[in-house]
């Protein structure tokens, strides 16, 4: 039986452990996984996916329910966290959440979990509203996880408040199946004036299978800020498709900050939708793979009303057989004048054998608009390396020095010192090499 | 301090040096002069090191040392210096974040420990008066947009920095008004002791009368065709390098 079918016949046995009367959720259960039956996973025919098949990872046979009964200690898995700073957890195990390893609130804000926010009556007129409004409904793999979401973050940070803390949310996976597949949900809502930083990352504790079909819709009101790094740097058998929805309201700030160091197939979807004027929308990634890796970056930005801009910046370093997609897509409406469009995607290819697709696409219906695009793609300068050589940097250390100064655009826009200071750490270590870089 | 005998190198199979022999004994300036594509510049980053510089005969030792095996690093490490005729721009790397991973790398390599940063700083400080150099102008991106005269003192900063043994300094005075000129000369001299030695390669006698050399040479068609002292220079002004080309 393939995963699909799997997934199929699942179905009516998931929704009878959820529990779940609501007739609404029910509903959107029933019509998402009758998407996902017609249109199955993506395949390299369709477009979107013209550069990244799932085939290898599909023929795992993945258990799609996991058991319940994994623990861990904090001492085992701190390492994965800014623990050098105070921060909310949302920390679960194999796609269950951990109240043990977890630091939540309803203090001022809300930081706890989708199961709640989805079986409390009090969350009823905020699921409402926005579980599932903006995610794409046509889309095959938003709706595989619409279908069988039950677990995953839920932050509402209500008008005028700020989260006075970072928050981190932490999958992990023990390994405890052969092979897993977890759909984890993640919803957020910030309010009018409200800010928040929120930190996702995705880690496999050994090398079984691990497949993750994760969505993840975010709400920005009117002057909110919001600011959501990703930290990919998971083990080579660990594949993440990432489906991220951001909607904007009128002057307010969105970041995504996306580093994606590890992992075999990673995929990231990041879409933004600009509902206002002067909304700012900040698409920053870097990645940094070796050997057999792939890393997908599918970014579309919706410029709807007018005075908004987006900026995105991607940085690329692959080396040995890896690969790297860049697709970034701007759409600008007609109402959507002086716009500020702004992508930017530069790639080093330290292997004859490393392989870059980039395909920036601009699609403007307005008349005044300022937007632009820049692709690079090339190798380290070897004068520059000369040069540092020269001065007693020895060739390692040179290599690194360039390749760190080359994604400091991306890495100086992080706001949390703390983990400035980490993902520096992580580049030295994927360049294997121990400089400090405080450039 | 530094030996060269019968030095042959060519690029891409095209043979520039063809037999230099130069020996440059501590306290001592040597003056590498010669007109355009006699070989200078490839010289001076054949002793550097660079790989695209294939040396296919002869010697370089430092201090009786062969160095011509090693990596541009590692003479760096013996105490050689290269001032470049064109100093790369590198964005993203701050001029003191650059001083101190070339410094600390270099410790490095001798065994010793990093230096400490209030020590570092008061190294920077010490050293970028030496050179007039605004404090603003540190933690700007390496050579990023630099004028011309900004960099050649850059260099001449990144040299009192590294305290090199032999320092060469490729064509310095191009693209120098002449206040800069002399900020980089002065700089240049207060560095100069009995221990260490300068090679200094330019076009023109211009900048020798700031950094007084006690030989020149003459470089052409990859040979040293005329070696004598500071005069030569002086006479090579006047008369032109014709006045080789005709004798050679």
């Amino acid at each position: 039986m393939d995963l699909k079918e799997k997934l199929l016949s699942s179905f009516m046995a998931f929704e009878e452990r959820v529990d779940n009367v609501d007739s609404d959720l029910h509903n959107m259960r029933t019509e998402s996984i009758k998407n996902f039956e017609n249109k199955g996973f993506p395949t390299k025919k369709e477009e979107a996916w013209k550069y990244t098949s799932l085939n290898s990872v599909l023929k795992n046979d993945f258990s799609v329910f996991p058991k319940s009964d994994s623990a861990l200690h904090y001492a085992d898995v701190k390492k994965y966290f800014l623990h050098d700073i105070d921060t909310y957890k949302l920390v679960f195990i194999d796609g269950v959440f951990s109240s043990y390893l977890s630091s939540t609130t309803h203090d001022g804000v809300d930081v706890c979990l989708m199961s709640s926010a989805l079986t409390k009556p009090k969350y009823k007129e905020i699921i409402d509203t926005y579980f599932n409004k903006i995610a794409n409904t046509e889309e095959s793999l938003t709706s595989l996880n619409t279908a069988f979401a039950v677990e995953g973050a839920f932050i509402n940070i209500p008008n005028n408040k700020v989260a006075d803390k970072p928050i981190e949310i932490m999958y992990l996976s023990t390994g405890n199946e052969a092979a897993l597949m977890v759909q984890p949900r993640n919803l957020v809502i910030v309010g009018r004036n409200a800010q928040v930083q929120i930190i996702e990352r995705h880690q496999s504790l050994n090398s079984n299978p691990v497949l993750t079909n994760s969505v993840t819709e975010i709400y920005a009101h009117e002057r909110a800020m919001a600011d959501y790094y990703k930290i990919q740097n998971d083990v080579p058998t660990a594949n993440l498709i990432d489906n991220t929805y951001i909607k904007q309201e009128k002057d307010s700030i969105a970041s995504v900050h996306t580093f994606s160091f590890g992992g075999n197939i990673t995929r990231n979807n990041l879409n933004f939708s600009q509902n206002g004027e002067h909304i700012e929308s900040i698409l920053k990634g870097i990645t940094i793979i070796t050997d057999k890796q792939h890393v997908d970056h599918y970014t579309q930005v919706r410029h709807i009303e007018p005075n908004c801009t987006s900026h995105q910046n991607y940085k690329g370093i692959y080396n040995e057989k890896s690969t790297g997609v860049f697709n970034g897509k701007i759409y600008v409406e007609k109402e959507a004048q002086k716009t500020d469009a702004f992508q930017q995607n530069n790639n080093i290819l330290l292997s004859d054998k490393a392989t870059i697709n980039a395909k920036p696409q601009l699609e403007i219906f307005a008349d005044d608009v300022k937007c632009s695009h820049g692709c690079t793609i090339g190798q380290l300068d070897e004068s520059a390396m000369f040069y540092m050589q020269s001065r007693g940097i020895p060739k390692k250390e040179a290599k690194a020095l360039l390749m760190y100064a080359f994604s400091d655009e991306v890495i100086d826009s992080i706001k949390i010192p703390q983990l400035k200071h980490r993902i520096t750490k992580l580049i030295a270590s994927k360049l294997g090499v121990n400089i400090g870089f405080n450039l | 301090m530094l030996t060269i005998k019968d030095l042959h190198a060519s690029v891409e199979d095209k043979e520039i040096l063809k037999g230099i022999n130069l020996e440059v004994k501590p306290g001592e300036v040597h003056a590498i002069m010669g007109p355009n594509g006699s070989g200078k510049s490839t010289l001076s980053s054949v002793i550097a090191g660079k790989e695209e510089y294939e040396m296919t005969d002869g010697l370089i030792a430092l201090e009786g040392e062969d160095i011509s095996e090693l990596a541009p690093e590692e003479r760096a490490h013996k105490g050689i210096f290269l001032s470049f005729q064109y100093p790369v721009e590198i964005p993203g790397v701050s001029v003191t974040n650059f001083m101190k991973t070339a410094i600390n790398e270099s410790r490095k390599a001798k065994g010793l420990e990093e230096m400490p940063a209030n020590e570092m700083l008061k190294l920077i400080r010490e050293k970028s008066e030496l050179l007039e150099i605004d404090r603003k102008f540190l933690s700007r991106s390496l050579n990023e947009g630099f004028s011309g005269g900004e960099k050649k003192r850059n260099e001449i900063f990144q040299m009192a920095m590294l305290e090199p043994k032999l320092a060469i300094l490729d064509e310095t005075d191009s693209g120098l008004d002449i206040d800069a000129l002399r900020i980089v000369a002065n700089g240049v001299n207060k560095l100069r002791s009995k221990d260490n030695a300068v090679i200094v390669i330019t076009h023109y006698q211009r900048l020798l009368d700031y950094i007084v050399p006690d030989f020149v040479h003459v470089l052409y068609n990859g040979k040293i065709v005329k070696s004598g002292g500071k005069e030569l220079a002086y006479e090579l002004e006047e008369k032109g390098y014709d006045w080789v080309k005709a004798q050679n």
